[in-house]
């Protein structure tokens, strides 16, 4: 490629990141900008540093918080958090240690920023548009939507990062998905990426980094773009990635740790360089109407067995592929669904809304407007989690914790809470949840516990009737 | 880590597709600080009753697959959470590799960094692994092939450094921290 060729937004970024570029034998340096630590995947790289007698390297470019084995109920009378177990409480007090011992920022439990680590990077204004940033968690991909090369990392590699500020990558392949026109009402940017995974499929980006574009990908607020970028490794992808542009800008203007006065004004003009440029081009591309868009759901075990509310289950007999429809029978047998069966009215039992791809303001906004002077459907638990410390006192000083709690839902302390089911927070063996998180696979919000994956407009709509419904019912 | 050439053994299937890292090991087992005997939980609600008894027809349970150090899975293998507890789980049972027609990138990375060689083979030949449970098969990872007991061979894919690293039994640590000036002069032009 000569220096004068259209580059894309992920080869900007991989570009200026090199330490040293791949060759045959070696994979590329790659240097990390900011690296974010949880409490489930970062132990054993913290006692591999100390093992080898390591330190942390850049200890300013790494942020952490607690946000997988936390409780989402508040501290007891006598102030204490209501940690589910002993291994939990271990695990996080050890995160607590290690980030005294190696010098790193801690959000601690109950601290003002706590929260999903996903939730509150954009929230400080930690994450910029054409950084790198990588967490032990698949979901690092959400950062993308500023335009920031984001993805998951393994423990192994958060070692590496904490030691080094490096990662060992080859360079992935890129595919535009191209997403133009207009939502129609009740529909969302959990649609949008639903829609997306059904067609390219749950391994279809493997390989790849996805960027989003296309008018309808522009007009979305910067949470509904963290919503698109979340889910792009439930299309197999390493990253998703939307270019940044006013909207992008304006949402971290004002926020605490983004660059201020001259830094700023430098920092705008180099991301102002970093959209791809006209002509650029892609290893591979897809394309969605956002006009012809439903709200979805999810029926089956994975996240690319979505289809519109209104529409039917699939029948495993119309699938070509013997290993396809073997994976669909086994899919509907776990959720108890029949082929060709509607969704619409199935009956559920939990509702949860919350965790790094619906846990934002916007979201809460969303799923209060169905809640606001209805009730939730006896005999139907409902969660809502905000995703961070900042999303809680928002919501609750609109009065949404009031919605929430008036119809009928429990309105909890920040966390994943239920996307994980790793702080008590759970469904009980064979219930239906419809749920905002990411994940429906098998046993993902409980043992034998059956996913409904879903925006927070169809989420809501769902525990105010105790069945599966279509959101456009409640548009006021 | 120990070294890795050559690799007999027969085979075990779980011929689903999607196999996700939730179902190699379940978020419940992630509540540790270490990395040893996860083993017992591989596959745990595919492998373990409500009561916690061993489910004997679940093909770990069964005698065929003890000692074997081979799986073989259905399409997109790995796929879903970056937990490196599903290579610690795998290796720990005793897999030194997993074959399949694609295999998910976190998993990849993850698995060859803990001597555990991820190989995506053609859909042919995955199909007749698929439809040959127990099936011996011999892995050279020097050749990069895997050839079967009637001597048909496929050739797999690998990043030559994984490669490298896995057969010398080095891991990747030592490589980076070796680039120390070059990271060094990268942040001093940047600052």
């Amino acid at each position: 490629m000569s220096p004068f060729s259209p580059r894309n937004l992920f080869e900007k970024i991989w570009q200026s990141h090199l330490v040293q570029p791949e060759t045959a034998e070696t994979p590329a340096v790659l240097y990390v900008d900011l690296h974010l630590v949880h409490e489930v995947t970062s132990p054993q790289a913290f006692s591999l540093l100390r093992q080898r007698g390591l330190r942390v390297r850049r200890p300013e470019r790494t942020v952490a918080t607690m946000d997988h084995s936390t409780p989402t109920l508040p501290r007891d009378a006598q102030g204490r958090f209501p940690i589910t177990d002993a291994e939990a409480a271990a695990q996080l007090s050890q995160l607590e240690a290690n980030c005294q011992e190696f010098g790193v920022e801690l959000h601690t439990l109950g601290s003002k920023h706590q929260g999903i680590i996903h939730v509150i990077g954009p929230e400080l204004g930690l994450t910029l548009p054409g950084s790198t940033i990588v967490c032990g968690d698949s979901h690092t991909s959400t950062h993308g939507a500023f335009g920031a090369l984001a993805f998951g990392i393994g423990t192994s590699e958060v070692g590496h990062v904490l030691a080094t500020q490096c990662l060992l990558q080859r360079k992935p392949k890129t595919m535009e998905v191209r997403v133009e026109g207009n939502l129609r009402p009740g529909v969302s940017a959990k649609d949008i990426i639903l829609g997306i995974i059904a067609k390219v499929g749950v391994g279809g980006g493997t390989g790849h980094v996805l960027e989003y574009t296309g008018s309808a990908i522009r007009r979305l607020s910067m949470e509904e773009r963290m919503t698109v970028c979340n889910m792009s490794i439930e299309a197999g992808a390493r990253a998703g990635l939307i270019s940044p542009d006013d909207t992008a800008f304006e949402y971290l203007c004002r926020r605490p740790r983004a660059p201020q006065g001259e830094a700023w004004d430098k920092a705008l003009a180099h991301w102002r360089s970093l959209p791809s440029d006209p002509g650029a081009t892609y290893d591979t591309a897809v394309t969605l109407d956002a006009n012809e868009l439903e709200p979805m759901l999810t029926y089956g075990t994975h996240p690319g067995m979505g289809i519109p509310v209104t529409g039917a289950v699939p029948a495993p007999h119309d699938m070509a592929d013997a290993s396809a429809r073997n994976s669909l029978e086994r899919a509907l047998l776990y959720m108890g669904l029949k082929p060709g069966q509607r969704l619409l009215g199935q009956p559920i039992d939990v509702v949860f809304i919350g965790s790094c791809t619906n846990s934002r303001l916007s979201d809460l906004r969303a799923a209060a407007d169905v809640f606001r002077g209805r009730k939730v459907a006896s005999r139907v638990r409902v969660l809502v989690v905000p995703g961070s410390q900042e999303v809680k006192q928002a919501a609750e000083a609109e009065g949404l914790h009031d919605i929430f709690r008036g119809a009928g839902a429990e309105w909890r302390e920040p966390g994943c809470s239920m996307c994980i089911a790793m702080n008590g927070d759970q469904a009980q063996p064979g219930q239906y949840v419809v749920s905002t998180s990411n994940r429906n696979f098998e046993g993902r919000q409980g043992k034998a516990s059956r996913t409904f994956l879903a925006s927070p407009l169809t989420a809501a709509a769902a525990a105010i009737t105790g069945k599966v419904s279509d959101p456009r019912e409640f548009l006021r | 880590m120990e070294p890795f050439r050559t690799l007999h053994s027969r085979t075990v299937v779980l011929a689903q597709q999607n196999i996700d890292t939730d179902q190699i090991i379940p978020a419940r087992f992630l509540k540790i600080t270490h990395r040893m005997g996860l083993g017992r939980w591989l596959f745990a609600d595919w492998r373990y009753q409500p009561d916690g008894n061993p489910r004997p027809d679940f093909i770990l349970e069964r005698p065929e697959a003890q000692g074997v150090q081979v799986l073989v899975a259905g399409d997109n293998f790995g796929c879903g959470s970056s937990r490196e507890h599903a290579p610690w789980a795998l290796t720990d049972w005793g897999f030194r590799a997993v074959i399949s027609s694609s295999i998910a990138d976190i998993f990849s990375n993850n698995a060859v960094k803990n001597g555990l060689l991820p190989i995506r083979v053609d859909a042919g030949f995955h199909r007749r692994l698929l439809a040959e449970p127990g099936s011996a098969v011999s892995i050279d990872l020097e050749r990069l092939s895997v050839t079967l007991a009637d001597g048909t061979t496929t050739v797999f894919p690998l990043d030559p450094f994984a490669r490298y690293c896995l057969m010398n039994g080095v891991d990747e640590l030592g490589f980076l921290l070796g680039q120390d000036e070059a990271i060094a002069r990268f942040e001093e032009a940047r600052s």
